[in-house]
């Protein structure tokens, strides 16, 4: 297999292929975790991390890891991986991480960490496993970090936590936006994004 | 291949998990100290952003040395020695689940939705020149998704509410998650628990209050969008300043003049 370049490694995975607008993995916590840019933020940083740290050690052991308990195997080092996230996050970022509380947990089961274990770190070194756990952890990011801007904004006429629309309830004007705060507004705003992306790179859209 | 055979498979599974159990409980134990430090800290401030006397300048725990934490007894109201429970150690989250330092709340009963409900509870006298200042108190209820913790803070009359804080919910921001809305919580002080038969009067109503009415000393305004919140906030308060909550507490505290002591 041809060594992949670290700029594809990083990049790809952002806007060509993102985790969640082409490949959509990783919905849940996206639906969760958006009504904030807080908590969206950390949430991304936690994600990446696991991501980046679980593919760079599952790919180090990937030769004396045992073909029939290969799931099992990486399920434990990603959930070691995503305790410690939240043990640290408690220890030095108790408010954010009592934001978070059952979410960074979920992090185990996020489809894209496992999927990227299975699909490429699992068959590569651990370098560039590194990276593509950076890379994808990216795309997740960017797509939290975009739906979390429109949620706050729209919802709450906030943008992390700073008042931008002043809203009714703070006797401004800006009427607020329920759904907006609701997890299933998460779900339009991928769909859309997900329009939009097809729109401008049209070679995303699956053939039927 | 021989990383197939079944002894390298255990071998490999146990190795895995004696490492990251390794580092599990490592970074558990090294940690700890300092995660029961921060949600003291929380408890604290908390404590006093109810009571009202949280300055963000002022360290949490310098401004907590007017508190005093008591633990008392919920069925008789009296004060628990240190020897029997010591407050230092005394974890009140924990004792509601344990059998032997909570009791079951019957069905009919059971306002808040919280099943059970533990023994013995912390009341924070904050007391100002040896005078009993305000009585904190923890109390906590279903809202619509989530049990709501909070603290409510009462004048030494033990009547009237001198503030109200959640420390710990997951109602939906915006909408229920309003409870933590500074504006809202503004409405709290001032307001009546008891009318003067000693019943708990006080609720959250739909809509605004209209202050002419008589009622209007017993109610705060709803939230838009968030009744069953609003309800839950409701029964909460309800079912722990009623009979089975602190009103034996208070009672006692009242008879006794303790808030003059």
């Amino acid at each position: 297999m041809a060594r992949p370049k670290t700029k594809d490694l990083l990049w790809i995975p952002v806007f060509n292929k993102n985790p969640i607008t082409l490949q959509v993995l990783g919905i849940c916590s996206a639906l969760a975790v958006t009504g904030k840019l807080e908590t969206a933020f950390v949430m991304s940083i936690c994600l990446t991390a696991v991501a980046a740290f679980s593919g760079a050690s599952i790919s180090l052991i990937r030769n004396q890891i045992p073909g029939s308990v290969r799931i099992g195997s990486q399920i434990g080092i990603i959930a070691t991986l995503v305790i410690l996230v939240d043990q640290i996050l408690e220890a030095f970022l108790f408010d954010v991480s009592k934001q978070l509380s059952v979410f960074v947990g979920l992090i185990i089961t996020n489809c894209i960490v496992m999927g990227r274990a299975e699909a490429f770190a699992m068959k590569n070194e651990p370098w560039p496993s590194f990276l593509d756990g950076i890379g994808h952890g990216l795309g997740y990011s960017v797509v939290l970090l975009a739906v979390g801007f429109l949620r706050e904004l729209f919802g709450s006429g906030t943008l992390f936590g700073i008042e931008v629309l002043k809203s009714v309830t703070n006797e401004g004007w800006y009427v607020t936006n329920g759904l907006m705060l609701l997890p299933p507004s998460a779900f339009f705003i991928i769909g859309l994004l997900i329009w939009a992306l097809h729109t401008w790179r049209p070679e995303q859209i699956e053939e039927e | 291949m021989a990383r197939e055979s079944l002894g390298k498979t255990f071998a490999m599974a146990l190795t895995l998990c004696a490492v990251c159990s390794f580092l599990v409980s490592g970074a558990a134990v090294g940690l700890r100290s300092k995660q029961k430090e921060n949600r003291d800290q929380d408890r604290k401030k908390n404590i006093l952003v109810a009571a009202g006397l949280y300055n963000s300048n002022v360290p949490v725990d310098e401004a907590f040395r007017q508190v005093e934490p008591r633990i008392v007894d919920l069925a008789t109201g009296d004060y628990v020695s240190e020897d029997q429970l010591d407050p230092q150690n005394f974890n009140q989250r924990l004792s509601a689940k344990d059998p032997e330092l909570s009791v079951s709340i019957p069905s009919q009963e059971d306002l808040a939705g919280i099943r059970r409900r533990e023994k013995y509870s912390f009341v924070y006298l904050v007391k100002k020149e040896d005078r009993l200042d305000q009585v904190v108190l923890p109390v906590n209820g279903k809202g619509l998704w989530s049990t709501m913790y909070g603290f409510l803070a009462l004048d030494s009359d033990l009547n009237t509410v001198r503030g109200m804080t959640f420390y710990e919910h997951a109602e939906t921001p915006g909408l229920g998650g309003e409870i933590d809305n500074p504006k809202w919580k503004a409405l709290w002080p001032g307001k009546n628990v008891y009318d003067d038969q000693g019943s708990v009067q006080f609720k959250l109503i739909k809509g605004s209050v209209d202050q002419g009415s008589p009622e209007a000393i017993y109610e705060v305004d709803g939230l838009a969008g968030a009744t069953l919140t609003a309800n839950g906030v409701t029964h909460m308060v309800q079912y722990w300043l009623g009979d089975h909550g602190f009103k034996t507490f208070l009672k006692r505290l009242r008879s006794e003049g303790e808030t003059h002591g």
